[in-house]
């Protein structure tokens, strides 16, 4: 069966390893701050400029000027530091953030990613998006695998216009966990009890499998 | 003003010079740390054509989107906007123009231009609409777009506290685009909470040096959430 929003972000958080910088995108990759496995400790990198982003506040912590990239309240775990946005994203543009988890529209075999803009629609803007595609060490993606019209997220090519080039590695979707590279999508694990021939029925780009793909595990 | 001492007293003060079709860079990221005082005198001021350089755009009636009210602003160059409806219907009808720009690029360009340096080449964007036109560099196979440094006739910056020589500090977050925008005015205008004596706040401390800093001002804010979110206690 297909993963919830929940579960995708559990199998996201099995990515982080003990003293990773982590950068979590608005959406799902939100939610994988909420499943850090024991005895992991990840730092959380808000590109508005906190490194060491907390949860959410209690009523009687609201402070205005304490926000995260989402405009939202958020408290500074001990041991978190603040900056400027120039710092900020020197950090994300450096490379040392390790890892970075954001949605997409499009994701195709070449590592390509469209995940701001629609034609036609209002175009809001790209905000740090960017930056952190073109800069991040690890990036993984999180989307569903097809729309809501049945049609496949992982193409030939994008259709829409890019967030960056050549940087997507790895994408963890409600029915899979692959791999890019060689201008393909490598299989490498299945939501439980989805079938191999339905992540290739609904994956455009070509798909590799090799050997028997294990089930994706949750504890 | 005598000798290192910037502070005035009054807002009319604090923006004399301001005129049609100047550009103004802004600080702060959504509704945090944002000189709500210094734009409500751009507004009373009624200042036409800008060009506003600012990571958001404020939203309907608070923040920035107070001057698309009397369509004050030409030009928004930003990352993200669309937060307002009133922003969205102006751009639909021609009558403001946006300049998309990713955010640490948008941040680093006021950087290099308060520091002289008037491009720089970055990845962000290669490949993207944002590349459109723009020179490409490879440097050690990988191909980066130049960008251009940015520099304000005004800069408007929210601190927390100052003293009268313009030395700045900063609260949390809302520290934000501040001190880069405080770098790259012509006319750098600061609006704190709190003005302090000179030796109150630690050489060591200061975020914003006072040489960067034109007019300091004291002024009074609301502080809107965009969005308030809490947990249970």
């Amino acid at each position: 069966m297909a993963l919830s929003r929940e579960q995708i972000a559990m199998r996201v958080a099995q990515e982080f390893s003990d003293g990773n910088y982590v950068n979590l995108g608005i959406g799902i990759p939100t939610l994988a701050a909420n499943y850090v496995p024991e005895g992991i400790s990840v730092m959380m990198h808000s590109e508005n400029g906190l490194l060491g982003m907390g949860p959410y506040p209690t009523e009687d912590q609201v402070d205005p000027d304490m926000i995260n990239a989402g405009k939202e309240t958020v408290t500074a775990i001990t041991g978190a530091s603040i900056f400027e946005s120039a710092q900020s994203f020197a950090m994300i543009r450096g490379g040392h953030v390790d890892i970075t988890v954001l949605g997409a529209f499009e994701v195709d075999v070449k590592g390509n990613i469209a995940s701001w803009m629609i034609p036609g629609k209002l175009v809001k803007g790209m905000g740090g998006a960017m930056d952190l595609v073109a800069g991040a060490q690890n990036i993984i993606v999180t989307m569903t695998h097809a729309n809501k019209n049945g049609e496949s997220k992982l193409l030939k090519a994008c259709t829409l216009p890019l967030t960056g080039v050549n940087c997507i590695t790895r994408i963890i979707t409600d029915l899979a966990v692959l791999e890019v590279k060689d201008n393909a999508f490598w299989l490498k694990e299945r939501a439980p009890g989805v079938s191999v021939e339905e992540i290739r029925s609904k994956t455009e780009g070509e798909l590799i499998v090799e050997g028997d793909v294990p089930e994706m595990q949750f504890n | 003003m005598a000798g290192f001492n910037k502070v005035v007293s009054s807002y009319e003060e604090a923006m004399q010079g301001l005129a049609d079709n100047m550009t103004i860079l802004a600080g702060g990221f959504g509704l945090c740390g944002i000189p709500e005082g210094l734009i409500a005198q751009i507004k009373k001021m009624g200042t036409k054509g800008l060009t506003i350089v600012s990571n958001n755009c404020g939203v309907d009636g608070f923040g920035l989107g107070i001057l698309l009210e009397d369509r004050q602003i030409k030009k928004m160059i930003s990352s993200y906007v669309g937060e307002n409806a009133l922003f969205e219907k102006q751009l639909i009808a021609g009558e403001l123009e946006v300049e998309l720009t990713p955010q640490g690029t948008l941040a680093e360009r006021m950087r290099a231009g308060g520091a002289g340096i008037p491009g720089f080449y970055t990845a962000t964007g290669y490949g993207t609409p944002v590349a459109e036109g723009k020179e490409v560099k490879e440097f050690n196979g990988r191909n980066y777009i130049l960008e251009e440094g940015i520099v304000g006739d005004f800069a408007i910056v929210k601190a927390w506290k100052a003293d009268t020589f313009g030395n700045c500090i900063y609260k949390d977050t809302s520290m934000n685009f501040n001190p880069l925008a405080a770098t790259a005015g012509k006319i750098t205008v600061v609006e704190v909470e709190e003005i302090v004596e000179p030796g109150q706040l630690k050489p060591s401390e200061i975020q914003t040096q006072g040489i960067y800093v034109d007019r300091v001002i004291k002024g009074t804010f609301e502080k809107r959430i965009e969005r308030r979110v809490t947990r249970e206690a």
